[in-house]
């Protein structure tokens, strides 16, 4: 249970890991969480799951903190100390119409399977992927086969469009195309996507990644604000209408532990 | 000669123990356990069983007690109870057993929770076990969903009576709001794990990191072959108030703060990589144990000055008196008769809004109704807010599985034996009941083994 099975480095410190865990692996639906704890000191973080089969889940992580350089250091033939899941709801999977996936840095690797799942329901995928720079786009290939179109962005315009992912967007809603837009990724992306696609009423769907710890509902810690009524992100989440979110709330929650997380990280 | 007065228990000293987090009770030596049980009278119709929600024939291990005989006092509290240090610890023993001691009719009671803390924590340091022999579990076999004090009851029951029991917990650890709930100060993490092996001793299967109605649904656990599943999940998701400004960073559930610091171990931050933030001034909202929990480990982390905030008086709060004098000896301060209406901050906390209460007619539940007082409005400086205002059950379960009755509150709704409307599928502790005490959730899982036992044997029930 909870070895790892593949790893690969898919961009600097942005890493792959396949996880043998047939319980979670076959009850896996897309937009769904695992909870990871790597050691008895460690904590317990939120990452989302990628893919499935019937015995083991994908999960890409960038290294950021204490907790996923942890996760990076593990082997193949490793187990992760504790993993629980599949947690949250799955995304609303449908025939729509014309679908917008939009996915930011190592959010691409989240939004695959919800991309995945709308093509297979019948929807036509215009997919927009963007990062900071050329060596981050993760997940091109499987953007590529499950969209009708992909776009790519980076900021520095090392690959694709130079710009952001919201240029692009923009530019695709004026021939007014979607008929629902879902976004992966840092939240900033995700909120000003939905700021630009409120301003065409097109329905986007948010998946919201706050702090969290047990992830079953119990702590309250993952709260956001969702048309001005707190909802927890992992029970009633993590996918929520991006036009009712309170972005600006969840940036600053997201910024509750920033000096601590420097600390920990610089402790032996 | 009878003793008036109950032995004391030996205590750390306040200055010291909120700067650590080790147990505030020391518990008693073998001599003071000794003549506290000999001030039993041993009543031969004895009050205080009455008063035990799991019948512990308490006279009897106190005479095994005064006889110095602590290991048969222990084994005869484990035919009824299988987490005596526990229970020694986080009962409520003066609204129970100790209520209805004759001697606390004219002096104080006998400290009977004091004694079954002793013996339980002599035989663990004694490294015996007085393990019942467990049958072979072929008597059937059942699941138990969470592993807090009802679940771990209601298995430990049935493994003795002879079934293959297996428990599944979310958490990374076994023993529910035991672990992550009640502070290390009051119910030390080592004797919970302790009295979980013991569980395990009797043949119990714990599989952590399982969350039922997510991992695996109770259709699944029936289809694998479980005969009856008892559902023991707990209270779990924190009730906030609902006033501006509660998503403010600063603003804790005291589940989330508890959890933090119980169960991640963020007091040792960083070896722990769990941080925690609580600033110099805390404001706990709320009046029972929950919030004296909170705020005493406030003080332990650190706080200069903590506050519980409550809108009625001292004496209508819920909290058991142990709990609030040992925060008062501390150091914590109370505000009482004050309703938060907001709180103030501008990304952080920097303050709560209050108003003033006075009390009125008695509410349903005969507590006298807080009503505010126009323009008596108040700011109460702190940097950190812990919201203790109680937790509503956990829906995951009832979301996931058919046919399961719901309560208005969203508990399962279950009879007298935690049978719930769906047949081999039975309830007990905070799931079915709100919120209540270790003790309460430990009696229904007692009960609910005897009803599994009567359904799997004769198929009564439904």
């Amino acid at each position: 249970m909870n070895e790892i099975v593949v790893k690969r480095e898919l961009a600097p410190s942005i890493k792959l890991i396949v996880v043998h865990t047939p319980l979670i692996a076959r009850k896996f639906k897309p937009g769904q969480f695992v909870i990871v704890r790597v050691c008895e000191e460690g904590e317990r973080i939120p990452l989302t799951i990628a893919d499935a089969d019937n015995d083991n889940i994908t999960i890409v992580f960038q290294e950021v903190g204490k907790t996923t350089k942890m996760l990076g250091q593990l082997k193949v033939g490793d187990r992760i100390l504790n993993l629980l899941g599949p947690l949250g709801k799955p995304t609303q999977i449908d025939n729509y119409g014309h679908v917008c996936c939009i996915g930011g840095g190592v959010g691409v690797a989240a939004l695959y399977p919800v991309a995945k799942a709308l093509k297979k329901a019948g929807n036509r995928v215009t997919s927009i992927v963007g990062a900071r720079t050329k060596a981050l786009i993760i997940f091109e290939d499987e953007m590529k086969r499950v969209s009708d179109e992909l776009y790519i962005t980076t900021d520095d315009g090392s690959k694709g469009e130079k710009g952001f992912v919201t240029d692009v967007l923009k530019r695709l809603l004026e021939k007014n195309l979607f008929d629902r837009v879902f976004a992966v990724g840092p939240a900033i992306m995700m909120k000003v996507v939905s700021e630009v696609t409120k301003m065409k009423n097109v329905k986007t769907i948010v998946s919201l990644n706050p702090i969290m710890i047990d992830g079953t509902g119990m702590c309250g810690g993952c709260r956001v604000i969702v048309n001005g009524e707190p909802k927890f992100a992992c029970v009633d989440g993590p996918d929520f209408e991006g036009h009712l979110v309170d972005f600006n709330h969840l940036l600053s929650r997201l910024k509750m532990y920033e000096k601590q997380e420097k600390e920990v990280m610089q402790a032996a | 000669m009878i003793k008036k007065n109950r032995v004391p228990m030996p205590k750390q000293e306040p200055s010291v123990r909120i700067k650590n987090f080790d147990e505030v009770a020391l518990g008693y030596t073998p001599e003071q356990a000794i003549e506290e049980a000999s001030r039993c009278l041993q009543c031969k119709d004895a009050k205080c069983v009455e008063g035990c929600p799991v019948e512990i024939d308490i006279p009897a291990f106190i005479k095994y007690i005064k006889e110095g005989n602590f290991l048969d006092a222990v084994k005869k509290i484990k035919e009824k109870n299988s987490l005596p240090a526990i229970c020694g610890r986080v009962c409520p023993q003066e609204n129970q057993c100790e209520k209805f001691c004759v001697m606390g009719r004219r002096w104080e009671p006998i400290a009977i929770g004091r004694l079954e803390r002793f013996v339980a924590d002599y035989e663990r340091q004694s490294g015996y076990r007085s393990v019942v022999a467990a049958s072979a579990g072929k008597k059937g076999r059942v699941a138990c969903v969470g592993s807090g004090p009802a679940s771990l009851t209601c298995a430990a029951d049935l493994a003795l009576m002879g079934y293959d029991v297996t428990i599944f917990e979310s958490l990374h650890v076994p023993g529910g709001v035991l672990m992550y709930g009640i502070p290390e100060f009051r119910l030390p993490k080592r004797v919970v794990q302790d009295e979980v092996d013991y569980v395990k001793s009797l043949g119990v299967k714990i599989f952590t990191d399982v969350i039922v109605g997510k991992t695996i649904t109770i259709d699944e656990l029936f289809k694998e072959g479980y005969q009856a599943v008892f559902i023991g999940s707990g209270a779990g998701l924190p009730k906030f108030l609902g006033i501006p400004g509660e998503g403010l960073n600063g603003v804790y559930s005291a589940n989330e703060f508890l959890i933090r610091v119980n169960l991640m171990k963020a007091y040792l931050f960083p070896k722990y990589h769990t941080p925690i933030y609580v600033g110099k001034r805390i404001a706990v909202i709320g009046g029972g144990n929950v919030a004296m929990d909170a705020a005493r480990v406030g003080l332990r982390l650190g706080a200069e000055e903590v506050y519980v905030v409550y809108r009625r008086g001292e004496t209508e709060m819920p909290a058991r008196r142990e709990e609030i004098e040992n925060a008062k000896e501390e150091g914590v301060k109370f505000v009482f008769y004050s309703n938060p209406i907001r709180v103030l901050g501008e990304g952080w906390v920097e303050g709560l809004e209050c108003l003033r209460m006075e009390l009125g007619e008695p509410d349903e539940t005969g507590r006298r109704r807080p009503i505010p007082i126009p323009n008596s409005n108040f700011i109460l400086e702190c940097d950190s807010v812990v919201v203790a205002i109680g937790q509503s059950p956990n829906p995951l379960i009832p979301m996931t599985t058919e046919g399961l009755k719901i309560g208005e509150h969203g508990n399962i709704i279950v009879d007298s034996e935690g049978r719930t409307s769906r047949k081999g599928v039975f309830a007990g502790g905070d799931i079915t009941s709100g919120e209540a005490t270790v003790i309460a959730a430990m009696a229904a899982g007692k009960r609910a083994a005897k009803a599994i036992d009567q359904y799997i044997q004769l198929g009564v029930g439904w």
